[in-house]
């Protein structure tokens, strides 16, 4: 090691700028911190040595030197920065609007964008953020983060730690607050220590040299905010895992009873009933926006639910039996919490059919006389039923949610029971002859026009479904303690600063200079006050706004 | 109520004169320094008056909050009028640490435009849907909304060092863009005073237009230039629109909004043209003379500290808060939603600020230049992404 050895009698280790005990700036080095080029002296790291600048050989110094550059880490953030814009041109992939005539993305993005959305489509930025190239710059962002603060971190506290009051007067002279004072006199010496000390100024003193100091540990901020960010991160990537995050959605119609998924059958949940409310359209103050908006604004969406604990059954292969532990209602902004699972109102369905009541009547018969009636539960309808009188209806297809498609062919939209039809044969006892009906909603229809029998509704029961998001998230401990570290760091760093004033006797006089790390009107303004009352000369500004 | 609403609009008019006449004072002082070293009183009347503005319109903020019943940051007149309020709040309190009175000159002038510009908006006092009504939604608006105050400050310290510094004998790439700077401004009191004119004369075209499978209606205030995709004229005395948006263009009103764009360039065209030629010089020459006696270095300095200081704030409430709240309400803290990627790109981009501001060379000039990028970055999260990025998606 090419250890330098100071005037002063200090040995520094390669690499240092400014000697680690007077501070004279050390030849040969000072292009390190580009010194040469100026009359000021670059105080970022108080001149020491750090690994980043002095080796530069083996591949792992220059990977660490990469990583360590500022430089660097402001392209990655910025590249971040850019990535995260292109991102927001478009809606991501789970963000197609529900209504949208294909939510197929191959489709979606060309259809509605034009060529621009067939390239976002193709470059994959429909799912940007979970890609593998932002996986990988925000990876970049933590490793460069890592090794730049260990890189400065040891060698700026070594050189916070052994400051001594006693500085070279080059140090002095080349700080960017300076002034120069011939003579003072000894009170007025004594004056300025007890007004630094009111300033909450700590004075450190050698034969007549003083440093003052104070804030010290604001340095220390941006180290302890990015420990924040490294906590976050670490946390992201536990949430990947299965074990720290469970993602789950789940419909549930009024009065069903379910497993919640996710939970490994160990809860299930039951939907007592589904509240959705607006406000009043009378209410004077809302009245106009709620006009506008087209006349329902909704105020709440509400499940009231009763989430039941299963134990293991005494009876090996049985049901369980389940313990009611909560009934309570589910809201926007206010879900159910359990044993670390929370279960948020996340969508609704309202009205759909929860059992159709039929009967059967001669076409000929005026009065509609039921021969027989029957009620096919539609969330499970049975493939035929037998009337008291020997008839037998059979369901030959059934359409949950029906509609004609394209092609005129009846078809169903969803699997919800939304929109019921049906094509049913009617069997009148000892018959192997059917007569085939079509059903639906204000849809009756005779398939020959030769049939001898009716079907018509005569009842139906309704019911809504609730949308209920269960999550369970272990990692947001982790997420909250890293945000917390960033923020003492970021507010340690920000609203406090690091301010130190040299003093350092000379022929009768003294010169004085002073640094901070940022909030130099603030020095300043100590300054004023620290010499007021004595003769020494206000420091001059001397900082080069280069451009 | 009723009663409670119309003193609250009024405060906000009031308020909004107030602002008008401290910068006319703050204006004043500049004379007042060409004349004399000593500092006059026009100063002193100019932050007065801006703080009876500012505590007018505190009024009209707890007014309108206890007629509604929510703290009124719940849409974009709300939500733009409380970020005017926090950028005076931080000239208010920079004014002191500093004490430095042009700074009012230039900063109450953005309020206002941004003011003015929140009040074209629907100020009707809206319910709340489910998913907004939450403590969380509250504390993380009016917190970011105020470190966006914060943060707009650099760009004012940054434009008034730029207009100072930037050599306006020849024409160059830097003189360019501060006048296209300078020109977005005037853009937004273009679109300022062409909505108030119309308003004035109440013009109104309906149009109908098919979107997502159905019919809607779009009420234009101004006289439609480009017409909605698609769109049919109802209201018979009005003009054709020379041209259809285009398709690509969706979400509510897209059409209307397109044309209160292009009517807001050609109002600022026009206003900025007039200037120009009345003027016969760049608007950054014209202003840079009565910058003479301002400091650079402290210019530079209050641009850097407006950052360090907004910066956490905008952590904590653009985030922190935010990511709280999501939490709560959807389960999931971050989304990846449009208004959440451009908080994170907005902190992404001061992050950068503060670290480029650590090497030499990014003091001064650059700094100004990148204040203003980021007060850029806070309008588009403002206007765009309110009106044209989130428009595009469903929320929950
Ligand atoms: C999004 C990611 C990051 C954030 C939010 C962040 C935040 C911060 C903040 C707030 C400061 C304090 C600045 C000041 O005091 O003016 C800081 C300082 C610093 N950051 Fe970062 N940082 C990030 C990433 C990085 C990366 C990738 C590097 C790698 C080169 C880096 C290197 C530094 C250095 C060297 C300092 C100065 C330390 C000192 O003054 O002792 N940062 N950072």
């Amino acid at each position: 090691m090419n250890k330098i050895k100071c005037e002063c009698g200090h040995v520094n280790p390669e690499g240092t700028v400014l000697c680690e005990s007077c501070g004279k700036p050390i030849e040969g080095n000072q292009h390190i911190d580009g010194n040469d080029k100026k009359k000021l002296l670059n105080m970022r790291y108080d001149g020491t040595a750090r690994r980043s600048q002095t080796y530069n050989k083996s591949i792992i110094d220059k990977i660490w030197s990469f990583f360590s550059s500022v430089k660097v880490g402001v392209w990655l953030i910025v590249l971040a920065l850019i990535a995260s814009a292109i991102g927001s041109i478009f809606p991501q992939e789970m963000y197609i609007p529900a209504d949208a005539p294909s939510r197929d993305p191959a489709v979606f993005y060309e259809a509605q964008y034009g060529i621009f959305g067939l390239i976002f489509y193709q470059l994959g930025f429909h799912n940007l953020y979970s890609s593998w190239w932002y996986m990988v710059l925000i990876a970049l962002i933590g490793i460069s983060l890592v090794i730049c603060s260990l890189d400065r971190f040891v060698p700026l506290y070594k050189a916070l730690k052994k400051q001594k009051a006693k500085r070279h007067e080059t140090f002095l002279r080349r700080q960017r607050l300076f002034s120069e004072t011939n003579a003072v006199t000894d009170e007025e010496i004594q004056l300025i220590k007890q007004q630094l000390k009111n300033q909450k100024y700590k004075l450190q003193e050698e034969n007549g040299h003083i440093l003052a100091e104070k804030g010290r540990f604001s340095r220390w901020g941006p180290y302890v905010n990015h420990i924040g960010l490294i906590i976050i991160l670490l946390a992201a990537i536990l949430r990947l895992t299965p074990l720290f995050y469970t993602n789950e959605y789940v419909w549930v119609r009024e009065g069903q009873q379910l497993v919640i998924p996710g939970t490994d059958g160990e809860y299930y949940i039951e939907n007592k009933d589904f509240i959705i409310e607006t406000y009043d359209k009378n209410d004077k103050k809302f009245q106009e926006a709620i006009v506008k908006e087209g006349g329902e604004i909704p105020s709440n969406f509400q499940t009231n639910a009763i989430i039941y604990k299963a134990e293991e059954s005494s009876v090996p292969g049985a049901d369980p039996d389940l313990t009611k532990i909560i009934e309570d209602s589910i809201r926007m902004n206010q879900p159910i919490q359990f044993d670390g699972y929370s279960i948020y109102q996340s969508g609704y369905q309202l009205n759909e059919f929860t059992n159709m009541t039929f009967k059967l009547h001669e076409v000929e018969d005026a009065e509609e006389k039921a021969l027989g009636s029957f009620t096919i539960d539609l969330n499970s309808p049975k493939p035929e039923y037998i009337l008291d009188n020997g008839f037998k209806v059979e369901i030959s297809k059934y359409y949950p949610d029906y509609y004609l498609n394209d092609n005129n062919i009846p078809a169903s939209k969803t699997n919800f029971p939304r929109n019921p039809a049906f094509v049913l044969l009617v069997y009148p006892p000892d018959s192997e002859e059917a007569e085939v009906s079509f059903l639906g909603i204000g849809k009756n229809i005779d398939a020959t026009g030769e049939n001898d029998y009716k079907l018509g509704i005569t009842d139906f029961e309704m019911h809504d479904v609730s949308g209920l998001a269960v999550k369970r998230d272990y990692s947001l401990p982790f997420f909250g303690l890293g945000a917390l570290i960033f923020m003492i760091g970021v507010i340690q760093g920000m609203y406090w600063q690091h301010r130190r004033i040299w003093i350092q006797p000379s022929n009768g006089g003294l010169l004085m200079a002073a640094h901070t790390n940022k909030n130099w009107f603030g020095v300043k303004k100590d300054i004023e006050k620290v010499i007021a009352g004595t003769q020494v000369n206000m420091v001059n500004d001397q900082q080069e706004l280069d451009d | 109520m009723g009663d409670l609403t119309t003193i609250s609009s009024t405060m906000l008019y009031i308020t909004f004169i107030l602002y008008l006449i401290a910068t006319i004072f703050f204006a004043a002082t500049i004379k007042d320094k060409r004349t004399s070293s000593k500092k006059g009183n026009a100063g002193k009347i100019g932050i007065t008056i801006t703080i009876i503005g500012f505590l007018s319109q505190l009024t009209y903020f707890v007014t309108r909050w206890i007629a509604s019943g929510h703290v009124p940051v719940s849409n974009l007149f709300e939500f733009m009028t409380f970020f005017g309020m926090s950028l005076v709040l931080a000239f208010i309190i920079i004014y002191f640490i500093y004490d430095l009175q042009v700074l009012g000159l230039f900063a109450l002038p953005v309020a206002l435009i941004i003011i003015a510009y929140a009040s074209m908006f629907p100020t009707d006092i809206s319910p709340l849907v489910p998913s907004l009504q939450s403590h969380w939604l509250y504390i993380h608006v009016t917190t970011v909304s105020l470190a966006e105050g914060i943060l707009a400050f650099s760009f004012v310290s940054g434009l008034i060092y730029l207009i100072r510094q930037i050599d306006q004998t020849k024409s160059s790439k830097r003189t360019a863009w501060l006048e296209v700077v300078l020109y977005s401004l005037i853009v937004f009191v273009g679109f300022i005073v062409i909505t108030v004119t119309f308003n004035m004369m109440n013009y109104n075209a309906t149009f109908t237009y098919p979107t997502g499978g159905q019919t809607l209606e779009s009420n234009y205030h101004l006289p439609p230039i480009a017409g909605p995709n698609d769109g049919e004229l109802l209201t018979k005395d009005a003009n054709q629109p020379l041209f259809e948006t285009p398709a690509w263009m969706h979400g509510a009103d897209a059409g209307r909004k397109f044309n209160t764009l292009i009517w807001s360039f050609i109002t600022g065209t026009v206003l900025y043209v007039l200037l120009r030629v009345v003027l016969r010089k760049r608007i950054g020459a014209v202003i840079q003379p009565l910058l003479k006696n301002t400091k650079p270095d402290l210019l530079d300095e209050i641009t850097y500290r407006a950052v360090a200081i907004g910066f956490p704030v905008f952590t904590l409430g653009g985030l922190i808060f935010a990511a709280i709240w999501a939490q709560e309400a959807w389960g999931r803290f971050w989304g990846w939603d449009p208004k959440e990627v451009w908080a994170l790109i907005t902190w992404f981009f001061y992050a950068a600020f503060l670290h480029l501001r650590l090497s030499r060379g990014w003091h001064g000039e650059k700094s100004a230049w990148l204040a203003t990028v980021g007060f850029a970055i806070i309008m588009f999260n403002l206007v765009a992404v309110n009106l044209v990025l989130a428009g595009l998606h469903s929320y929950a």
